[in-house]
């Protein structure tokens, strides 16, 4: 395909706004994975998208709707057993991500259905449809409009937790907002970059941006810009030497975040 | 004190707070991970959006911390982060100020100077200030109760006369002084009240986990 063609195609623009509305949220949210410390938790969700793939086959659902609906289903059980702390939550993820991912394999055994693993495990950017588009822009902004009303509270919840609830920030209410705007975040980015590099997607732009910030605020947005550098990094590779477009922007990330180490503090 | 708080629930008994009461809490320590990049400044501010630069230095000079407001709150040191919590949660204009063992992590000439900031606080804000302490000897002679917590309440009164000591007063200042007072019982090891054979139980088992 020439050039020119290939600029006029639209699965290349789809691919592209669906990489970009991705990093765009998933910039602030990887901040909160990396301060909080919470990338096992993001792998912990990505681990249940093959059961919700296979519910959705099941169900008649759209893949990403299902996975959605799976990823906050188990984000509700994490705040919940987190709350009685009788495990630490490193052995609930380890316990629950292994669960769920053995759960989704005995389903897709179950229900006889092909399940495109590949695509599931490294993303399908340039398959995305106009109706993912959709989906994915409604959610993104949602967790958008969450992350600007919450910041505040969600920052006083990361630093202290007792400090915030006595000074009235509803903590568990943030919490679960918090972990329930992850798994809406996954189910989209699913798409992009698949179930094994998701928490690539969030902890790569935020880790590069640490360096360059001296504000919480700045380093989300530079995060944000990272992470939209990366997809069209990643997506220029893809197409120009036609390697896997959500691996290909996970290096770039990482490409990314490798150069700012380099400057000084 | 977490159930003061209101960060637990208590299993029996009842906690009476006043409707709106403004409490400025200073948790024991506040761990801050290196990968949040965050301002004194900024901290003090979190929370309360009408808490203008002005204020939040005004707040951090009285605590003699106003050099740190542009630090970054993960390079504090122990001491400064314990001025910086006290100098938040007596920015919060608050009726009670609830301090969870405030010199923890001050080396022992800056604990005096700890104690007599928080007096001239309370005289300033004119509030209450409920502190946990374990360094007994260091109790401020300014406080007016003392409740001796091991697992259940020991005593609970009025500390005695401030010891004139010149040691003391030279090493931690005059607002400082030991708190001494008798107990009736003592505890093992495992902080269980050990019963003189042959007596009545010192304690009723109700009052145990208070």
């Amino acid at each position: 395909m020439q050039f020119g063609e290939l600029l006029q195609s639209q699965f290349l623009w789809y691919a592209l706004a669906a990489g970009i509305l991705v990093a765009l949220v998933s910039g602030p949210l990887g901040c909160f994975a990396v301060w909080r410390r919470m990338a096992y938790f993001g792998d912990t969700l990505a681990h249940s998208a093959l059961l919700g793939v296979t519910l959705g086959f099941a169900l008649h659902l759209m893949p990403t709707l299902a996975v959605g609906a799976t990823c906050c289903g188990l984000a509700l059980i994490l705040v919940y057993l987190q709350q009685r702390q009788q495990l630490s939550l490193d052995t609930l993820l380890g316990i629950l991500s292994h669960s769920m991912l053995a759960l989704g394999i005995v389903a897709v055994s179950l229900f006889e259905i092909r399940v495109d693993l590949l695509s599931l495990l490294l993303g399908d950017l340039l398959a995305v449809s106009s109706r993912d588009l959709l989906l994915m822009s409604t959610t993104a902004a949602l967790i958008a409009a969450l992350m600007y009303f919450l910041w505040d509270k969600l920052l006083a919840f990361t630093l202290h937790e007792e400090l915030a609830a006595v000074e009235g920030v509803p903590v568990v209410r943030v919490r679960l907002a918090l972990m329930l705007m992850l798994a809406l975040l996954i189910a989209i980015a699913m798409k992009v970059v698949g179930v094994l590099l998701i928490t690539a997607l969030l902890i790569i732009p935020a880790a590069a941006a640490r360096k360059l910030s001296n504000t919480p605020e700045r380093m989300a947005a530079l995060a944000s810009a990272i992470g939209c550098l990366a997809v069209v990094l990643g997506l220029a590779a893809s197409v120009l030497w036609d390697t896997p477009a959500g691996p290909s922007i996970v290096l770039s990330a990482g490409i990314v975040f490798l150069f700012c180490q380099f400057r000084k503090n | 004190m977490r159930l003061l708080l209101g960060l637990t629930k208590a299993t029996s008994g009842s906690v009476r707070r006043k409707p709106g009461l403004r409490i400025g809490y200073m948790p024991q320590r506040l761990q801050v991970d290196a990968s949040l990049p965050m301002s004194v400044q900024r901290f003090l501010q979190l929370g309360q959006a009408d808490l203008s630069a002005e204020r939040a230095r005004a707040a951090l000079q009285r605590v003699g911390a106003e050099h740190l407001s542009a630090t970054a709150l993960a390079d504090l040191s122990g001491g400064e982060m314990q001025r910086v919590l006290l100098a938040r949660a007596a920015s919060r204009n608050p009726q009670l100020l609830v301090l969870d063992e405030p010199t923890q992590g001050v080396d022992l000439g800056g604990q005096g100077e700890v104690y007599q900031l928080i007096a001239a606080l309370r005289d300033e804000l004119g509030c209450g200030v409920l502190l946990v302490s374990h360094d007994l000897h260091l109790v401020m002679a300014a406080t007016d109760r003392v409740l001796c917590i091991n697992q259940h309440i020991c005593c609970y009164g009025h500390p005695e006369q401030v010891s004139r000591d010149p040691a003391y007063l030279e090493l931690f200042g005059d607002k400082v002084a030991p708190y001494t007072h008798d107990h009736d019982h003592r505890h093992d090891i495992g902080g269980d009240i050990v019963r003189p054979s042959g007596q009545e139980p010192l304690h009723n088992k109700q009052e145990r986990g208070k």
